[in-house]
């Protein structure tokens, strides 16, 4: 696709966020072009008509006007948008963008279009117009694969746009900003999440910007929703002056309430759900800070237990508390009762990190059994019988 | 007033009318607690699934996690998961899987901050794919706590959140909220809130503590239970 009037800065990025809920391959070929790598999704959307429909619907919806060309090649794409053409041997040369001075040599020797240029003998193509060109057509013919980097989308939402014209009704306000918040629909869409409150700013000329915030009581993506809300508030708004742009910013997104369930849940889907929940949180919060437990056979308490992993059980007969401490903590003699014990727990010597304690279970003064040991420099206390 | 009488009755018998003096019945079945007394005072028979649980504790390491150790070890022997998260120590795997507990359904979540706790809590829940979230936001404010519990009624996890005891002083959105307090060999149970009528006098729950096993002759205790090992029916 392809806009008419060059974009503003930001604005490329803001489509092809957009772009994401038809396909995760999205590029961007600034200034004014999106690519969309559209094989893969054309069965979930029935066709390749069908596709180009929604596309065009719903960047209208977004206040886009933009020419659509498929092609087998990303280049090919590009040129038949950039020049509205059905082949690519019809159009002109100039759809490749190529130096000016080559572009002048080519229309010198009698060549116009890209099938002209075609059937020119090979051979001579790289010395007189550089390998740049042959290589730009090698591309869009599919003959040299084409490395393209492909678009991630940002983790939060933000969008701004220019209006045409200064406006102060909250009506014309609303229609902006129902195209950011399109745009936000379909970021939120390609992320598959909802978001729980946005901010929409209203751009002053020598104003502070005046700022509306939204929240939901649950994620929410659909933009006729958070539409409404924004109506309820413009309305009882006294605006400053009147606005000359607006910028919509989203919070984190956020998943979605029980949106796609299946009607039966089984344990497959239990373990997919708990997969990708699991991919969330180690993606935020690393795969340390997120594990399983598993025992480990040693005697010494700290090392009995493993992050994650499989099996291996050693478990003690003597009781054990529920919480061990990170670290022992010392503790002051006589703040306790002690219960039972010693056990004594000797081993580690061939490690280096020998443990010789005796272990007691006592009752502290608020009543809570603890798991306490005895060692040369005094008491500490090592785990809760929670 | 013989007559009116067998009116109400009749009304009563016949229309979705709920009478005081009982615990609410509504909703679906819980998870079972292996707490006779308790399950007898909790509405749907054992720990709600789908509805923010608060356990406020006295102090730590009174039984608190005993309580609801039956419930895992259940759980997770029927192959579903449990989250703990944000825990203010390290859960100590041979002590659960002496509990019965089959720990490879078990997962720990550290948040590193507030924020990220009551996300990844809201994450668990949403997603469905745990049968049961412990967690420990001790800071956690009104807002919070709102949050907290419509996500835990979008999914059917048990959703327990341990608090200390002062935090009965402040109002919570959850619908169950029990205080625990030291009691002999057991703990008080005292059921703050709950769906239906209200319940006045604390619930003893004997709690198995491990306080002879150790087998010595220089401290006796008197009165203490044998530790009971609950191995997975299974």
């Amino acid at each position: 696709m392809r806009g008419r009037a060059p974009p503003e800065g930001g604005t490329l990025e803001a489509l092809a966020a957009w772009a994401c809920q038809f396909t995760s391959r999205v590029s961007l070929e600034p200034p004014q072009a999106v690519l969309l790598e559209v094989e893969g999704s054309l069965r979930l959307f029935g066709s390749a008509g069908q596709l180009i429909g929604l596309l065009r619907s719903g960047l209208a919806g977004i206040g886009f006007e933009a020419r659509l060309a498929t092609g087998p090649t990303p280049r090919a794409a590009l040129w038949l948008a950039r020049c509205d053409g059905e082949t690519l041997e019809a159009l002109p040369i100039g759809a490749i963008a190529p130096a000016p001075e080559t572009l002048a040599l080519l229309h010198r020797i009698g060549v116009g279009t890209l099938g002209e240029l075609m059937r020119l003998p090979r051979a001579g193509l790289a010395p007189r117009f550089g390998q740049g060109v042959l290589d730009e057509l090698d591309r869009a013919l599919g003959k040299v694969p084409e490395a393209r980097s492909f678009f991630t989308l940002p983790e939060r939402f933000s969008a701004q746009l220019e209006l045409p014209a200064p406006v102060a009704q909250a009506e014309n306000l609303l229609f902006a900003a129902q195209r950011l918040l399109r745009l936000l629909e379909g970021f939120l869409a390609a992320r598959q999440a909802g978001v729980r409150d946005f901010t929409l700013s209203l751009l002053h000329r020598d104003a502070q910007a005046t700022r509306i915030a939204i929240g939901f009581a649950a994620p929410r993506r659909d933009a006729q929703h958070g539409l409404r809300l924004l109506r309820e508030r413009l309305a009882g708004l006294a605006l400053v002056g009147p606005a000359e742009g607006l910028r919509l910013q989203a919070g984190e997104p956020a998943p979605l309430a029980g949106a796609t369930r299946g009607l039966f849940r089984d344990v497959r889907s239990e373990t997919e759900d708990w997969q990708r929940l699991l991919e969330r949180l180690q993606a935020r919060f690393g795969g340390s800070l997120v594990h399983g437990l598993a025992p480990r056979a040693d005697h010494r308490p700290e090392r009995a237990w493993r992050a994650a992993g499989e099996g291996g059980a050693a478990v003690s007969a003597n009781p054990r508390p529920l919480w061990l401490l990170a670290s022992p903590r010392p503790l002051e003699e006589g703040g306790f009762t002690l219960l039972a014990g010693p056990e004594r727990i000797e081993s580690g010597w061939w490690d280096g990190e020998d443990a010789a304690r005796d272990y007691f279970i006592a009752r502290t003064q608020g009543g809570s059994l603890s798991w306490i040991y005895r060692t040369p420099e005094g008491w500490f206390l090592h785990g809760l019988f929670a | 007033m013989a007559a009116p009488s067998a009116a109400l009755d009749a009304v009563l018998l016949h229309h979705p009318v709920w009478r005081g003096g009982a615990p609410a019945q509504a909703g679906p079945p819980g998870i079972p607690s292996g707490f006779g007394p308790l399950e007898r005072e909790l509405p749907g028979g054992g720990w709600p699934a789908g509805a923010l649980t608060e356990i406020l504790c006295a102090e730590e390491g009174i039984g608190e996690l005993q309580l609801v150790l039956p419930a895992l070890a259940a759980l997770t022997c029927a192959g579903s998961r449990v989250a703990w998260l944000a825990p203010p120590h390290l859960p100590y795997a041979p002590a659960l899987a002496a509990a019965g507990v089959r720990l490879e359904f078990l997962t720990v979540i550290r948040a590193p901050g507030r924020r990220d706790a009551l996300w990844a809590a809201e994450q668990v829940l949403r997603s469905g794919a745990c049968r049961a979230l412990l967690a420990w936001l001790p800071r956690a404010n009104y807002t919070e706590l709102k949050r907290l519990a419509v996500a835990a009624e979008a999914g059917r996890a048990f959703t327990a959140l341990f608090r200390p005891l002062r935090a009965a002083r402040e109002s919570s959105p959850a619908p169950l909220r029990l205080a625990l307090e030291p009691d002999g060999e057991g703990i008080a149970v005292r059921i703050l809130k709950r769906r239906g009528a209200q319940l006045a006098v604390p619930l003893r729950i004997p709690i198995p503590r491990p306080v002879d096993a150790v087998g010595s002759a220089f401290f006796s205790a008197p009165g203490a239970r044998s530790p009971v090992a609950r191995p997975c029916p299974a």
